[in-house]
Order: structure tokens, then sequence, then C-alpha cells
């Protein structure tokens, strides 16, 4: 099984990328199972969503504890929230960011996703949209094929800007 | 069609198919994602129903109770507070033997405010005359709410039904769901006992001891022969739609010494901890209560049994613990866990299972055996 944490502020889409991603994944032919932690949510406040992958059904409905990624679509929770908590050793982590960051033990990427939005003018109420890019990098790294995560992006969005942007992430990230 | 939902999403999705002919509802989290996405078919015509937007929970069922003996199909959902509210009501829609559907997404009773997930509020619902069938899955749910309409419309039940699913472990999960074309599963509904302007009757008149126990035991009759109409009409769906549910869901029970018994997502997370325990040399199995009401037989001779009660009976214990020593007769390790959405993992359940002493109760996070 693997298991994504991600991080984001509430309002920036990290629940619905843990809904794209899962959507995805069953469409690769695999189970998926997406959940937010719900605590006293709102609009700025970090917030965690789950998704775990895997080939058999999904019986685990408890919070991960150890991720084998981890998600960051807002560095800046990253002053407030230890992101890398039970990551696994030689754990993946994926930050959006247009510098390069490093953490010892583990394997970073950055892309920048935030960058991706503006230019793709993907902006709602003056947040960018970063579920949608996210995608292309999640697939650019193996966690789901290309031609799922845009099957999926289309069935929740109709604005193709959405597949652009993902397909933005997939050509910049550095696998 | 596969898709990805949420459990409210399913229960939704199962009442488009179900097409009742009136929804009657007050939003409460966690339930809300359920009526908002029914008002929501309602209003781009994608549902039929007659949606009453009610000021209260007493209300929706009060709507529900008006609409359903008219002898129309009804539906409502609701959540904690919501369904205590609505207690009144809910023993008025068994009595009046009217086929009802709710669904409650179970949540803890403040104070303290607590909006996360907890069995207490439809457990104080077991004395009303409704069925109860808990729930596991997003599959699940969207699978038992077709199935409730079937189950409360038969004539040998004529009982209102309750589809129970955990808030935000199941509630807002998003999880594979395969929805069906229903066709005849659901027959039409015909009530007795509806009202017919050509035939005035009274309805709710009063009633002396002698008719009242009658009634009283006419309830209890149908709650018995419920169990075949459950029994026959999760074969029907099975041989339909090909997904099989029983009274309850076990797992590497046929062997088992200890038996882990639960009910909702806890008895789905129990099947990686009987694993585990397995892996170690404990003979564990997981019985997943589905049905509470009618209460099942249990077939748990010669085991040791575990339960584990996200609920509570002040001044007496685990309310599932109960019913079980009741019927088997026998001494349980009765833990009680998850209250108030107390976070639970399989390797907890699975330390239930190894450190169990039989006849004692355990509270999990203020660890004293009482």
């Amino acid at each position: 099984m693997f298991e994504i944490r991600i991080h984001s502020r509430g309002g920036q889409g990290g629940v619905t990328a843990a809904r794209l991603l899962a959507m995805a994944a069953l469409h690769d032919g695999k189970y998926a199972t997406a959940c937010p932690f719900y605590g006293a949510e709102r609009r700025g406040a970090p917030v965690v969503s789950f998704v775990r992958i895997d080939d058999h059904p999904i019986k685990v409905y408890s919070q991960i504890r150890d991720p084998d990624l981890v998600v960051v679509l807002d560095a800046s929770v990253m002053d407030t929230i230890d992101v890398l908590n039970g990551l696994k050793k030689g754990g993946n982590v994926l930050i959006n960011s247009a510098h390069k960051q490093e953490f010892a033990g583990f394997v970073t990427r950055n892309v920048d996703l935030t960058g991706i939005a503006l230019r793709e003018n993907l902006v709602v109420a003056g947040s960018p949209i970063l579920n949608t890019p996210v995608l292309g990098a999640l697939a650019k790294m193996g966690i789901c094929s290309a031609g799922s995560v845009k099957k999926a992006i289309r069935e929740m969005f109709s604005d193709e800007r959405n597949v652009k942007a993902a397909e933005a992430a997939y050509k910049e990230l550095i696998a | 069609m596969k898709k990805i939902a949420t459990g409210n999403k399913a229960v939704a999705e199962a009442i488009k198919q179900a097409n009742p002919a009136v929804v009657a509802a007050y939003p409460i989290t966690p339930q809300t994602e359920i009526v908002e996405t029914i008002a929501d078919y309602v209003t781009s015509g994608q549902l039929a129903s007659r949606y009453i937007p009610v000021e209260s929970e007493h209300s929706a069922m009060a709507a529900c109770i008006g609409a359903s003996v008219t002898g129309v199909r009804t539906f409502t959902a609701t959540s904690s507070h919501g369904l205590l509210y609505m207690h009144e009501m809910t023993n008025w829609a068994a009595g009046a033997r009217l086929p009802i559907v709710m669904a409650n997404v179970n949540r803890a009773l403040g104070p303290g405010w607590n909006i996360w997930a907890e069995h207490t509020d439809a457990l104080q619902e077991r004395d009303t005359g409704w069925l109860q069938v808990y729930v596991a899955t997003v599959q699940e749910a969207y699978d038992a709410t077709l199935m409730a309409f079937v189950i409360a419309e038969h004539n040998d039940v004529l009982l209102p039904v309750m589809v129970n699913l955990d808030g935000f472990s199941l509630s807002h999960i998003m999880q594979p769901l395969d929805t069906v074309e229903p066709g005849d599963f659901i027959p039409p509904l015909h009530l007795p006992h509806a009202i017919d302007p050509k035939n005035p009757t009274s309805y709710g008149g009063l009633t002396g001891p002698n008719d009242y126990f009658r009634f009283r035991w006419d309830i209890e009759r149908s709650m018995r022969d419920s169990v075949k109409v459950i029994d026959a009409t999760q074969k029907e769906f099975a041989k339909r739609f090909g997904r099989s549910y029983g009274f309850t869901d076990d797992y590497r029970c046929e062997d088992a010494d200890v038996v882990l018994v639960s009910m909702g997502t806890f008895g789905k997370e129990a099947e990686v901890a009987i694993d585990i325990l397995r892996k170690e040399g404990i003979k564990a199995g997981s019985m997943r209560l589905r049905w509470f009401r009618p209460f099942p037989h249990l077939d748990l001779a010669g085991k040791e049994i575990v339960v584990v009660d996200r609920d509570y009976s002040f001044g007496s214990g685990g309310i599932l613990a109960h019913e079980i020593k009741a019927q088997t007769k026998k001494d349980v390790y009765s833990v009680i866990a998850g209250i108030g959405g107390q976070e639970v993992t399989y390797d907890d359940l699975a330390d239930f299972v190894r450190k169990r002493r039989m006849g004692t109760e355990f509270w999990f996070g203020v660890n004293t055996n009482v």
C-alpha cells in the first residue's frame, strides 16, 4: 500500500487534490481512498489530507502515520508544522516551490505549482489553483499515469486550462 | 459505473435511484452533504422528489410521517443531536407502521461539543421499533440504502429503517463506488393502511390497553419477520448486482479461538488487525455486526469474545457488549474505544485482542480495567 499525506492551507485545494489522485488511481485499475482530516478548518489554516493507493481493497480508515510520500502545496506551513513527521526512511517529499530544497534522509523534489497556475491564469478568489497542476507532478513521479490524471481532471473540471497546468507541471518536474 | 465518492454522496446517489416522493430534512454536520446533494438533484431536475427544508429535525420526521401515511416513499437524513431531537417522532413513525428510510451519520453527543464518530446517538434509538443497519464502506452505504427501502416497504415488515454510517471516517472518506441500475429491485410501495379519502378512517386515536398491547406485539412480530425479509433482500441484491451482505460480516471466524466484535468502520479495519494476530499465531477472527435491530443470532459458540463499543450506557456498560452477553450468556472482554472520534488503529484493535481479560471492561485511552 502506498500512503500519501498532503499538507496545504484551507481553500488551496488539498482535499480536491486528494480526490483527483484517488480518481486517477482508480482509472489506473487500482484501489484508492482519500480522506481529509477534519478539525476546525477555515480558510488559510493548515490542513492535512490523506490518500492510500493499493492493488487490493483498502480496509484502513485510521490516519496515515508513516507515509511514503509527503506533498506540500504551501511551503509556509513548514514554519509551524513538521511535514516530515512519520515519513518513511528514504521517503519522498514533493514541495510547491521554485527553489530546490533538501531534507537529509529523504528524496525531495520541487516544482513551482503556483507559478504554473498563475501562468495559466488558474486563479479563484485571488488564490492560485494548485490541485490540478500537482497531479501532473505526481504522474511524473509515477504515482499514477499521466493519462489517468487527465481523465480525472476532465471528469471534475470543464476548463481545459487545468489539464494544461498538469501537463506543465509534468514537464517541469525533474523526476 | 465506477467512480470515487464519499459515504454521504453514496447515500444521496442511492436516494436519486430510490426516487422517494418526499424528502424532508434539516442539515447537520457531518450529514450536511447528503441533504445538500439531494437538494441539488431536486433543483436541477435529476430527482422528482418534493424536498421540504424544514425548520428542525422534529419537523423533518413529522413531515415524513405525514407524507408516508398517504402511502408515498419518504426519506430523511440526520445525525447526533438531530436524531435525538426527532426521538418523539421516531417512536411515532414505527408505531404508525410507516416505512420511512433514514440515513443517520453517527456522531457524538454534546457537551463537550463534538462532531466526530460515535454510535451512542443511534443506539439511544434502539427501542423505538426502527430497524438499524451499520455500514463500513462507501459502497455498502449505497447498497444498504437501496436495500433499506425494499425491506422497510415489504408487507411483512412495514417498519422504518435507519442506515448508519460513521461520521467523517465514512461520511467524508472517498472510496470507489459502483452504482447500479436498480430496475424493479425496489418495487412500488403499496401501504395497506394509507389514507384513502374514499374510505375515511381515523388515525392515531386513543387506544385502550388491550388494543395497544396487540399493536405493540404486532411491531415485534414484524421485527421478527423482518429477519427473513432482510435475508431474502440481501440474497436478491447479490443475485442481481453481485455484492453479498449478511447480518454480520465475518472474517476468519470459522477456526478462531477469539472473535473481535464491532460495528461500523472499526469492523473493516479490524480485518487488518486479524491478519497481524494470525501471523503471531493468535487464532483470531473479526465479526462486524451489520444489523443491530433486529439483533441477529450470532454464532460465537466455543469462542472468546472481545467487543469494541463505540458507545456507552452510563451506569451499565457498552451497549453492544450487553446485547452480546444477553444472547450468548457468556462473559466478554468489553472495550470502550473511539468515542467522540477517538483515533483507533488496527494496531490498537490487535492489542485489544492480545491483552484481553475476559469479564472486564477497558476504556481505551483511560487505561484502566474497570
